[in-house]
């Protein structure tokens, strides 16, 4: 699969960084409006199947190769844990304690700003990156896998 | 009658997963479900729910390109075959009993566009009702359901990142390329 056809490619060039864009602000905004870590995860990854479907899998893999992609997979989820074991040893002992509002933003009346609630923005940005790194590794993956062409054969 | 978009939109729904089942061919079924899917996501929307209709859209798109990609490259498949009587009695009777179930399970749910945990006065003390009015000053976070999914009840989020985790290394172990100790087949 080499691509589609240069009308496809002009405008997937064109379209591909808005839909990053609009993925990054779904994430960042999640806990002021609707959205959040998996729809802009998903929307991160559905940039990344554009330029896939339009240009071909090769050169989305120079872009974001396998291997890269499962180490942010792995690095979402280690941050979204960490972020939980800080607020563990932070206060009282209690699981994904919200340790930033409950100790510096307690008082301050934050809400509706982009820097508030804490934890919340932190984690939404780690689970993004999870869900945008897997999905992308998922579709990468069938995308390479071809039915009748046994592991086995090719070694 | 009120809502009239609302049944119309859920009749599109139902036309399109029936079209989707009763179809031949692959692609035109793969498109059904997404046109249902779509057609499901406005439905969150009528029902003020625009997190839900969100993930549901972008999964939706994610999914179709997913299942055209699949289908395209190996549409052989054809469903073919003739109807086994037996087998039809027994689907259509536990569809019957679904239905039935289903709609004992419709009666007791609260009246369509009722805002349930707000109006009740039996559900003042619930968590729900805690949510809606501490939420903002517990957790500084203005959308609620982003304050339930990661303060709240973040450890249920967790669990769901460990399932999405643990799919995509099955998916990654079953579809990889060279396994590292090649297969003895029949020795």
């Amino acid at each position: 699969m080499k691509g589609m056809t240069v009308i496809v490619k002009t405008i997937s060039s064109w379209v591909k960084m808005l839909v990053f864009l609009f993925g990054i602000y779904i994430i960042l905004f999640g806990h002021i409006t609707p959205g959040g870590g998996f729809a802009g995860g998903v929307i991160l990854a559905c940039s990344y199947v554009l330029i896939m479907l339009a240009f071909g899998r090769e050169y989305a893999e120079e872009n974001l190769s396998l291997k890269l992609a499962s180490k942010l997979d792995c690095t979402g989820a280690l941050i979204f844990i960490g972020i939980a074991l800080i607020g563990f040893l932070y206060g009282g002992f209690s699981f994904f304690y919200n340790f930033i509002q409950q100790e510096y933003l307690a008082d301050k009346d934050t809400a509706f700003h982009l820097i508030s609630a804490g934890t919340i923005p932190l984690s939404n940005i780690a689970i993004g990156l999870k869900v945008g790194a897997s999905l992308f590794l998922v579709l990468l993956l069938l995308s390479a896998f071809r039915l009748g062409e046994s592991p086995e054969k090719e070694n | 009658m009120e809502n009239l978009e609302f049944y119309i939109l859920l009749l599109f729904v139902i036309v399109g997963a029936l079209v989707a089942v009763e179809t031949k061919n692959l692609l035109s079924a793969v498109i059904c479900i997404g046109a249902a899917g779509f057609g499901g996501s406005l439905m969150f929307l009528f029902l003020r729910a625009p997190d839900i209709a969100i993930t549901q859209i972008v999964v939706e798109v994610l999914a179709l390109v997913i299942l055209i990609r699949v289908t395209i490259s190996r549409d052989k498949t054809f469903i073919s075959g003739d109807w086994e009587l037996v087998g039809v009695i027994f689907s259509v009777g536990f569809l019957l009993i679904i239905f039935l179930a289903g709609i004992k399970v419709f009666d007791s749910l609260p009246e369509f566009g009722s805002p349930s945990f707000v109006a009740n006065s039996e559900l003042q003390d619930t968590a729900s009702q805690h949510y809606i009015e501490h939420g903002v000053n517990d957790t500084g976070a203005a959308n609620i359901v982003t304050s339930v999914i990661l303060d709240y009840r973040a450890y249920d989020t967790l669990g769901e990142a460990t399932v999405l985790f643990t799919s995509i290394v099955g998916a990654v172990i079953i579809l990889r390329k060279h396994s590292r100790t090649p297969l003895e087949i029949g020795s």
